[in-house]
């Protein structure tokens, strides 16, 4: 609040200002249009993206393309399912593994706290790379083609455990100590005193872990083939690098189209694109406080 | 010594899990460090199959390709250093002076390309500089130009990758100078408007010096992954066509393509091995020489 005070204690130049002002709106202008552009294009008719282009403004509004998607929508929504599944699962776990060895490292009165801080620290610096990781999941594991090949490898990693040791540093060592005074455990401390008063930094860590879930397709590309495993970021990799894809004989073979249907391909891809995306972008601006908060925190060196 | 396991057993068993997967994930396939002086075998496993000794490091020291994969990757990531580094603080230092209402606002919004995948980046590219229907080429013949045909042209794409990584990374790295900028104590510029210092003066004489460790923390670890790069904006934006190759391929979409295409384990290890040695080797000397000058903005 001081800040703030401050802030509108410096007056700076109503021109200066202006330009500022300006400047952002352009900023933002950029991040949207192509956004628009794709939303646009998903309620264009085919013939209208034939003669005009790709535009904001739908010359004629259709949802056709939304139809022949949700139509036969048994791709899309296995997709679907196994985004979710994997993000729910991913998030949950990855927060508990990140959040009790962050909270290790962040006490200071914990005997192997610098040589576990320095151990994910390393991995920040040097890893084996993309072979060894492969080999290790594909033969050593055997996790290709299944679920836990989508979820294992993100679980833990230096950057968000050292964001979260940031912020429960933070927390007074005195609130523990009359804890343990209280004769509670460790586990009981941790659950039931750092939990609750971490509320912002937990769910700053939660959207992390969701957006990276959520996006990834990486993990598809590498170690999943079976169609039933696909998620919803690989299947647009699909449908973005083959232009014909809803008109290909592949896409009447998953079900994405009927065969003999004429489909509106071009915005057909957008449409997909945007139920795809579509979550992410309504609800994580909602969140983006908490990540502001959470980064302000976690970014403090230390 | 029984009493320092009961008084960290409980901590211990907390931190056990992570402990037991960055084993896992990260300490286990550094074992494939290995792999470079082998010729592996599937049948025989990293350690049975037959060194090769320098072998596989061959195509760092012949071949095109790498010349022009390497150039790319340090090319672009110098870039991404320094541009990305500058525009971020500058917009952070340009945030700092509105007020909080507009700075969320905006905030929320620069935010939108980082909450979406790379994949949808390629999207929002592709609507943008499609040959036949994009945005770009439909206003180029509205002007009675000639289309451009973006996809099939490697001399654009040195630009349109910077413009999709600074598009896609801004929200988010200008806020974290814009934390670090609101924990400056504001006494330090009210001081200097009493001895009459302009805002741009306030900016070069105060904030950046004081969020100078944030930024060279920040640029050591970049320096660190100076040979790798965002896989994913180099395959998706550039929707991974080979026509782009020479201006858009770096080693992480080579060593990929080695590994999935042509399924040559030993190049890609190799590559692999090189990135992550030079890697550590220039954090190592980055953090050093940061060090000698300033041993409060070292990383360790």
């Amino acid at each position: 609040m001081k800040d703030y005070a401050t802030t509108l204690a410096r007056k700076p130049l109503p021109v200066g200002k202006l330009i500022i002002h300006l400047i952002f709106i352009a900023l933002c202008a950029a991040c949207v249009f192509p956004f628009l552009v794709i939303i646009g294009t998903s309620f264009q008719s085919e013939n209208d993206i034939v003669r005009f282009g790709y535009s904001i403004l739908p010359k004629n509004f259709t949802w056709d393309a939304y139809r022949v998607i949700l139509h036969a929508p048994k791709t899309l929504l296995q997709s679907y399912f196994v985004t979710i599944a994997t993000t729910v699962v991913g998030s949950i776990v990855g927060m508990w593994v990140t959040t009790t060895y962050a909270y290790a490292i962040s006490r200071k009165d914990y005997r192997f706290r610098s040589f576990l801080a320095f151990f994910i620290f390393f991995t920040m610096l040097f890893h084996g790379g993309m072979v060894p990781s492969y080999i290790l999941m594909v033969k050593w594991l055997g996790l290709k083609n299944t679920a836990l090949a989508l979820i294992l490898p993100y679980l833990i990693s230096g950057w968000f455990v050292m964001l979260m040791k940031g912020f429960l540093q933070t927390i007074p060592e005195a609130v523990i100590e009359s804890a343990k005074i209280d004769g509670a455990g460790e586990l009981r401390i941790f659950a039931q005193i750092v939990l609750p008063i971490s509320k912002p930094a937990l769910a700053t860590l939660g959207l992390f872990f969701a957006l990276q879930y959520w996006n990834d397709w990486w993990l598809t590309l590498l170690y999943v083939e079976n169609d039933n495993l696909m998620k919803l970021q690989y299947l647009l990799i699909r449908v973005l690098k083959n232009m014909e894809y809803l008109n290909s004989a592949e896409a009447i073979e998953y079900g994405l189209v009927k065969p003999g249907m004429l489909v509106p391909s071009l915005s057909a891809r957008m449409a997909m694109c945007i139920l795809a995306a579509g979550p992410m972008l309504l609800v994580f601006p909602l969140f983006q406080k908490y990540f502001v908060q959470g980064l302000t925190v976690g970014s403090v060196k230390g | 010594m029984i009493r320092v396991i009961k008084k960290n057993a409980g901590l211990s068993m907390l931190a056990l899990p992570g402990f037991l997967l960055i084993i896992v994930f990260n300490y286990v396939p550094l074992y494939g460090l290995l792999l470079p002086f082998k010729s592996y075998r599937y049948n025989l496993g990293i350690w049975n199959s037959p060194w090769v000794g320098f072998d596989n490091f061959g195509f760092l020291f012949n071949g095109d390709a790498l010349y022009r994969v390497l150039r790319n990757t340090i090319l672009y990531n110098m870039t991404f250093i320094v541009l990305g580094t500058t525009l971020s603080v500058i917009i952070a230092l340009l945030l700092y002076e509105l007020s909080r209402r507009f700075v969320r606002a905006y905030q929320t919004i620069l935010f939108i390309p980082y909450f979406i995948s790379w994949v949808v980046a390629g999207f929002a590219f592709r609507s943008l500089f499609d040959m036949e229907y994009g945005v770009i080429n439909r206003f180029l013949v509205s002007l009675g130009e000639e289309p451009i045909m973006w996809y099939s042209d490697p001399k654009y794409w040195p630009y349109i990758i910077v413009i999709a990584a600074v598009w896609k990374g801004l929200g988010y790295s200008s806020v974290i100078y814009y934390a670090a900028l609101m924990g400056i104590d504001s006494e330090y510029y009210d001081a200097a408007k009493i001895d009459g210092a302009s805002k741009i003066r306030q900016a070069f004489s105060i904030s950046v010096p004081m969020i100078k460790p944030i930024i060279i923390m920040l640029v050591i670890l970049q320096i660190g992954s100076i040979c790798y790069s965002d896989f994913g904006l180099f395959y998706n934006v550039t929707l991974n066509s080979s026509l782009l190759y020479s201006t858009t391929d770096v080693i992480d979409t080579f060593v990929y393509r080695s590994l999935i295409d042509l399924g040559d384990i030993g190049m890609a290890s190799a590559a692999g091995f090189f990135q992550s040695i030079v890697g550590f080797c220039l954090v190592l000397v980055t953090n050093t020489v940061v060090k000698k000058i300033n041993p409060e903005n070292s990383l360790f």
